[in-house]
């Protein structure tokens, strides 16, 4: 005989009895919210699943949602991006654009004033590759009617002559290279002597006496002597002079009245005339509409 | 060949107890009528417990886990009927009365007064215990406390009863 004690039959039979009591009591009571209780019970053990689904459901949908919104997000970011550096290109083009129609303007406004002068503008293109001297090439040639030894000014100064030319282009030795020269002469006394380069970015002035009287801040003019620049084109202005007492001459250094380092630019003088400054200074100073292109050539 | 019987019971030395037909119907009905009629006219006798005593005398007695939740169960639900309470309210207690001493009652010899009296006490305790748990948790009513002064002072009161009742039903058994 084998004695199996019974209570696993007996647990079980307990579970379902407080069970079915539990279910019984359920349907009996009305919730405050005079609903039966079982319905309660079954709402609340089912709302839990319900809400886990929903936020699932929910979050996976905006997540994803959201991520691909995130991708188009970064998308869009770096094609902001790319517009961006593009208009920042393009504003600096303009800008650079506006810059050169000023200078344009200006050099039309200095053209008009000195209208009976033949010379063209050139574009300055490019430097020479030797560091120790200081050359330009510009953008016209023995075409253009460009020879050698004619004077580059801007409107702001003297800049150099052409040196050498070449079909299209032309290579112009700029005042400020040790082997550059000028006749000069200084506004105030007409003291006449030569402005000289000495490949840094001053100019010096030589064959002025001691005993001249040469102040900081004076203008420095062409003396029109060299015959490549006509008479009165402002080329420096006085920064230091200084007595030798070493030798009969003056130590002038010279600030250079035209950018040489910023040279974009330039006229070319295709013949060599004299310049009244008068009327340079009665032109009038209103700038033209800019012109996009290269600038005319003036015959 | 040999044929192999299969026994289900409580263990073998523990005497089960059996009764004359009617007694258990008559004691679980008679203990209802009572515990209905007293507090109608004595306030305090709803501390009075009789369907439990009864429920515990012969859930000790038949030490059979399954009647004895069964008879617990019979009695809960007949007392929740004769009552305001939820059917199921009682009826939850008792069975698990009913289950818990038929447990004990199968391990243990219950028949001395000590043993019966303090047998009382604890499930009188835990009885009032599952009524409350069962109210708070299932019908949100919070007015039942777990423990307290009355209950235990009734707690002992029924004790004192069952010390009368038990050896008075103890009479109704069939002879060994």
């Amino acid at each position: 005989m084998i004695e199996i004690p019974s209570r696993h039959k007996s647990t079980t039979l307990l579970a379902a009895v407080v069970i079915a009591q539990v279910l019984l009591l359920a349907t009996q009571i009305k919730s405050e919210r005079q609903v039966r209780l079982i319905r309660v019970w079954a709402v609340e053990l089912i709302s839990p699943i319900q809400r886990s689904g929903s936020w699932i459901i929910y979050n996976f949908a905006h997540g994803w949602g959201d991520y691909v919104s995130l991708r188009n997000t970064r998308k869009d970011n770096e094609s902001l991006r790319s517009e961006l550096d593009r208009l920042k290109v393009r504003n600096a083009e303009l800008e650079g654009r506006a810059l050169e129609a000023d200078r344009l303007a200006a050099m039309l406004n200095f053209r008009r004033g000195h209208a009976e002068v033949p010379m063209t503008a050139a574009r300055v293109i490019g430097g020479s590759p030797d560091s120790g001297s200081l050359v330009v090439n510009i953008d016209r040639g023995s075409r253009d009617g460009i020879r050698r030894d004619m004077g580059v000014i801007t409107p702001d100064g003297v800049v150099g002559k052409v040196f050498a030319v070449y079909p299209d282009i032309s290579q112009v030795l700029l005042l400020g290279d040790k082997d550059s020269g000028v006749g000069a002469l200084l506004a105030n006394t007409r003291t006449q002597g030569v402005v000289k380069g000495s490949g840094k970015p001053e100019l010096t002035m030589d064959y002025v006496g001691n005993d001249s009287k040469v102040t900081p801040g004076e203008v420095v003019l062409t003396s029109g002597q060299d015959r490549i620049f006509p008479k009165d084109l402002p080329v420096a202005t006085v920064i230091q002079a200084t007595e030798d007492r070493k030798a009969p001459f003056m130590k002038i250094v010279l600030k250079p009245a035209a950018h040489l380092d910023r040279l974009e630019e330039v006229l070319v003088l295709l013949t060599r005339q004299d310049l009244d400054l008068k009327k340079e200074a009665e032109t009038t100073p209103a700038a033209p509409p800019a012109a996009a292109k290269a600038p005319a050539t003036a015959q | 060949m040999e044929s192999t019987d299969i026994y289900i019971g409580p263990e073998p030395h523990i005497e089960v107890h059996k009764y004359y037909g009617g007694v258990v119907p008559a004691a679980v009905v008679l203990a209802l009528v009572v515990q209905a009629f007293f507090p109608v006219r004595a306030g305090w006798s709803h501390y009075l417990e009789l369907p439990l005593l009864v429920t515990l005398y012969f859930a000790l007695s038949k030490r059979n886990p399954s009647s004895g939740l069964m008879l617990g169960m019979v009695i809960g639900l007949l007392q929740d009927s004769l009552s305001r309470t939820p059917l199921g309210l009682y009826g939850i207690a008792k069975t698990l009365v009913g289950f818990v001493a038929s447990s004990i009652g199968a391990r243990l010899d219950v028949e001395h007064p000590i043993a019966r009296f303090i047998l009382t006490i604890g499930f009188y305790l835990f009885h009032h215990a599952v009524f409350a748990l069962t109210s708070r948790l299932l019908l949100a009513q919070q007015g039942e406390a777990y423990l307290s002064l009355p209950i235990l002072i009734a707690s002992v009161v029924n004790a004192g009863i069952a010390m009368a009742l038990f050896p008075l039903l103890d009479k109704f058994r069939k002879p060994s």
